[in-house]
């Protein structure tokens, strides 16, 4: 597959999960609002910056974080690249310029996506407009995967997008474990207490973990088992080890030759299989997940060096 | 050609519909206004979302827009198509066979049919492809020729298309849109299929691989994603199941085409490429090419890459060389044309000059190097301002310009806001030419959707329609 068109699949379908991944924190960040005193729910509002890494973007032009300055921002501003309407944009625009090495059931539902998210104003996302705005997103990156999965050849271009969706996932996944911990734990001394029911469930639901939690251990919400959950549960779809486990099938499946960026990828899958969550907090959690965002980096540079090209 | 009465495809004169047209006409009148109105809707609809779109220069970057298409279909009977199957292969092969001869022996130069000047001075003469050989001696593998049918019911040629002519993608699109929203009428008539094209077009490149290579690796390559013609361009490598590639993905080594692939380089043999010569290779033409492969035509010249069309194609379907195919045609073939040209003035005879710009108000007058569209003047629609300043640019560079009669283009039935009424349309059919010369029975039609319009490029407002040929 030529190395350009391998770099658009697998940012296409980056975009389409990070679109997905902030519909999902910021459906979060509009339920807890609603919730807690005045400073929990400032600290509420500004997680989804600090997920999201762009706060200090987000302050340049602004002083206040309010809910509706968050969604304009977050959701629609055309200026953020991470923006949900800048992550539909550029998905569609990478899908664009691919779509022969693609089928066109997925182009045209990037396109389709991309044609509705034009017609999204502001004034739609007040109040529940908002929520069935969130579910929206959700709904076209569930299609997108799932016409992805269902029509798509199994070769390099279906590697690539795979590749592309649960680097992706992973990332957003360990950073929004990272940063509500570190919101939700009062302290240390915390762990294995049981905690506000809310905030956990809010945190468990906007991974789709809650109903999982549940019914994988029948108990109230421990931060412990919330963090195996999310961290090494395979089962799992949205934890860090099933989407390693992914991540090395695809690239193990990646015809060109490279060794760094597979090796990094196997290594990594293995710290996850043989990890044990008690020893990773016993070294501190913050400092594990730091980690683990920072090889994901690496390894998403290595893939880019390896076989995307000079992008 | 004298303006007679507008030949209408799918009336008579005396206002009878001609056999080939009853199904259509009798499905108009027994289906509600309102499901035509409906199908017409989803139509644009499937259209935007499948992306099928045209970008039109010179409006806001970026800009898509689609190209109206109109459902009721432009019909030609088999034995009408036959001839003018006949009469393009004849006129391709004459085509062909006089860019062989300018970039070799130069016999119709020789033999007085051509002023060597009409060859060697035009602009499309490409003097690096003297003595290059080509693999079959083909030149033009994909042509578009533009007909026209007149009031006399006759199909004359407009123009040819010889370089890097677009449109197919729609004629394919088009004919599937209908058999998505009107299946029924393909029970009333056997339609001729035309959705084979891609992969003839997948034989006729292979065909014009270099020699030594069995199993010829062909590419299409393109200007890039906001190209006018993108769609099209991404659409046939796909249906060919071959590389849409653009410039940067190729690179050039020991006087071979190499591309950059996730699995290292892979070696290209033949290149179907829809950009202009002047943007092929920086080296070899325009330095500021940002879209070609430096040393490309090195390595073309060595016979190691095929291109398709052939570089310097352009001297043959320039419109000051039209008026001399017909010529083309005796000298070559020893035939008679089939098909005939419209009767042509060319400004930089004095004579013709003077003939044009005492008649301006009712000529249409055109760029020789311009397609498109762009930069023509048709008299009769003309204003007094535009036709002032056309007569100063002739006057300034007649051998810029030929001169043809407003012709009175025929007519089809087309769907406009207050129902159906007849417009305007042309027909552009595709000629491929490989081990032997092929078409897929139609072309696109394009129609001139404002009344009384003689205009039919889509980037001047026209729309298309399926072309069929019935049985």
């Amino acid at each position: 597959m030529l190395s350009r068109v391998a770099d658009r699949i697998f940012w296409m379908s980056r975009q389409m999960e990070r679109a997905e991944n902030m519909a999902r924190i910021l459906g979060v960040a509009s339920n807890m609002v609603l919730f807690g005193t005045k400073e929990t729910r400032e600290q509420n509002l500004l997680a989804p910056l600090t997920i999201t890494d762009s706060a200090e973007r987000y302050f340049e032009t602004r002083k206040l974080v309010t809910f509706d300055a968050l969604m304009e921002f977050l959701a629609l501003d055309p200026q953020n690249s991470s923006s949900i309407y800048s992550c539909l944009k550029w998905a569609r625009e990478n899908a664009h310029a691919v779509r022969w090495q693609i089928t066109s059931e997925m182009w045209e539902t990037l396109n389709t996506t991309w044609i509705d998210m034009k017609r999204v104003r502001r004034a739609d996302l007040v109040g529940a407009g908002a929520t069935k705005f969130f579910d929206w997103v959700k709904d076209r990156s569930h299609l997108f995967r799932g016409v992805t999965y269902g029509t798509i050849l199994r070769g390099e271009a279906f590697n690539f997008s795979r590749l592309g969706t649960f680097l992706e996932r992973a990332d957003n996944t360990a950073r929004i474990l990272d940063v509500k911990y570190h919101v939700l734990l009062p302290s240390v001394q915390d762990v294995g207490g049981a905690l506000d029911y809310y905030q956990w469930t809010a945190l468990l639901r906007s991974v789709s973990a809650y109903e999982t939690y549940r019914s994988l251990y029948r108990d109230q919400i421990f931060p412990i088992k919330v963090a195996q959950l999310l961290i090494l549960e395979r089962r799992m779809p949205r934890s860090l080890a099933a989407c390693f486990e992914q991540i090395t099938q695809a690239m193990e499946r990646i015809e060109g030759q490279d060794r760094a960026a597979k090796r990094l990828a196997g290594e990594l899958n293995a710290r996850l299989t043989h990890a044990d969550i008690a020893e990773i907090f016993q070294d501190g959690l913050h400092e594990y997940l730091t980690e683990c965002i920072a090889d994901m980096h690496e390894l998403g540079g290595r893939i880019q060096r390896a076989y995307l090209g000079t992008a | 050609m004298e303006r007679r009465q507008l030949f209408d495809e799918m009336r008579t004169s005396a206002g009878e519909v001609r056999e080939h047209f009853r199904p259509i006409a009798e499905w108009l009148k027994e289906t509600p206004a309102k499901r035509v109105a409906e199908k017409r809707r989803e139509a644009d609809l499937l259209f935007h979302r499948v992306g099928i779109t045209f970008a039109v220069y010179g409006d806001a970057a970026g800009a898509e827009r689609l190209i109206p298409f109109d459902t009721i279909p432009r019909i030609l009977p088999k034995s009408e198509w036959d001839e003018i199957d006949r009469g393009l292969k004849q006129r391709i092969e004459a085509l062909n066979r006089f860019l062989d001869d300018i970039y070799h022996g130069q016999e119709i130069i020789k033999a007085g049919v051509m002023p060597p000047e009409q060859v060697l001075g035009n602009p499309g003469f490409q003097k690096e492809m003297v003595g290059v050989d080509l693999p079959n001696r083909i030149y033009s593998s994909v042509a578009g020729i533009d007909l026209v049918r007149h009031s006399d019911g006759k199909y004359y040629v407009l123009e040819d298309n010889l370089r890097t002519p677009s449109g197919v993608s729609y004629m394919i699109e088009n004919r599937k849109m209908m058999m998505r929203l009107f299946p029924e009428l393909f029970e009333r008539q056997t339609v001729l299929p035309v959705e084979h094209y891609p992969s003839m077009l997948l034989e006729t490149l292979r065909a014009a691989a270099p020699p030594r290579t069995r199993d010829p690796v062909v590419v299409v390559l393109t200007p890039g994603q906001y190209n006018s013609a993108y769609f099209e361009h991404a659409f046939l490598a796909q249906q060919m199941g071959v590389e849409l590639v653009e410039g940067a993905d190729l690179f050039v080594r020991d006087n071979s085409v190499y591309m950059r692939t996730t699995s290292g380089r892979q070696r290209v043999d033949v290149i179907y490429r829809r950009i202009d010569d002047a943007f092929l290779d920086p080296k070899a033409f325009r330095k500021d090419s940002m879209l070609g492969v430096p040393d490309l035509f090195a390595a073309y010249r060595a016979g190691n890459v095929a291109l398709a069309n052939a570089v310097g194609t352009g001297v043959a379907d320039d419109k000051s060389t039209y008026p001399y195919v017909p010529e083309m045609i005796r000298f070559y073939l020893k035939q008679e044309p089939i098909l005939q040209n419209v009767p042509t003035w060319m400004c930089r005879n004095p004579k013709d000059l003077a003939h044009v710009l005492e008649n301006l108000a009712t000529l249409v007058v055109k760029e020789v190097q311009g397609s498109g569209g762009y930069g023509m003047l048709v008299g009769p629609t003309a204003s007094k301002s535009e036709i002032t300043s056309f007569r100063k640019l002739l006057k300034a560079k007649p051998e810029n310009y030929i001169a043809q009669p407003t012709l009175a283009l025929s007519t089809c039935p087309t769907f406009v806001k207050r129902g159906v009424a007849p417009r305007h349309v042309d027909l552009r059919p595709y000629v491929l030419s490989g081990k032997e010369v092929k078409l897929v029975p139609g072309g696109l039609t394009r129609v001139a959707l404002k009344e009384g319009s003689l205009v039919v490029n889509s980037s001047q407002g026209g729309g298309t329609k399926d072309t069929w040929v019935v049985e």
